[in-house]
């Protein structure tokens, strides 16, 4: 088992418009406040796959490029961006297991102001 | 159309095929503040299912705004290469019924022009059973 350095991301509302026109998921409420409140969000959030994009990073941060074989989470609470520059964070935080048939499982944290807001994020690597 | 046990098992229209390119990769990669360095990121293949998932939809005509994403579960055969031409399947392994939401269990497959499996994709769709 070791601890890996968490990293830190910010995401501001232009990151996800950005996401959106590149993933093709133009849902409005990960981009219109409005829209976003109508249907009982407190506000604009990411996309789930933005978070777990993130996610991604963190993990090929730690291990180099591809060498992912397996990346999968629960969506469990929104990440709320709100508007102007500053965004808001989230933090992927990481423990690596021992390795077995060269793999090794990454269990995750991730949070945004604190809270939790992936369920069982987990990534399983080459070693 | 009704959401139910009739969805398990069917097939439903693959995805066009779509060429990964640098300049696609590259605009992915920086969305996500990152800098593109010749890799395609792990979660690029939500692309090629979120085309498969839109023909669904479509198919049953299931508005997209009442979908939330529950889950997701990439399984890698390989990485995915600039220039590789992907098509995505979408197939439903499971319907139930959650306090007036149904859950709509689904896996995707994605392969090369090759025919070969490069990533399966398993995603939960929870569409609201009330107002959207």
């Amino acid at each position: 088992m070791s601890t890996l350095e968490p990293r830190t991301f910010t995401v501001t509302r232009a990151d996800l418009v950005a996401y959106a026109n590149a993933s093709g998921d133009q849902n409005p409420i990960h981009q219109d406040e409005d829209v976003a409140k109508s249907v009982g969000l407190p506000g604009v959030i990411a996309h789930g796959m933005f978070t777990m994009a993130l996610v991604a990073r963190a993990v090929e941060s730690w291990t180099g490029p591809g060498r992912v074989v397996e990346l999968g989470c629960k969506f469990t609470k929104p990440v709320v961006v709100p508007a102007g520059d500053a965004g808001t964070e989230v933090t992927v935080a990481g423990t690596m297991g021992d390795p077995s048939d060269g793999v090794a499982t990454i269990a995750l944290e991730v949070t945004c102001g604190g809270e939790k807001v992936l369920g069982a994020p987990r990534a399983v690597v080459r070693v | 159309m009704p959401i139910d046990q009739s969805l398990v098992g069917r097939e439903f229209p693959s995805s066009a095929p779509r060429e990964v390119t640098e300049d696609h990769v590259r605009a992915f990669v920086e969305a996500t503040g990152g800098e593109y360095a010749g890799q395609v990121p792990p979660t690029y293949p939500i692309v090629l299912t979120f085309d498969a998932m839109f023909a669904f939809l479509d198919a049953e005509q299931i508005d997209l705004h009442r979908i939330v994403h529950g889950d997701q579960k990439f399984t890698y055969e390989r990485p995915i290469e600039v220039g590789d031409v992907l098509t995505a399947t979408l197939g439903v392994s499971g319907v139930r019924s959650l306090g007036g939401a149904d859950i709509i269990r689904t896996t995707s497959e994605v392969r090369d022009a090759g025919g070969a499996l490069v990533c399966t994709a398993a995603a939960t769709l929870v569409h609201g059973g009330g107002a959207a």
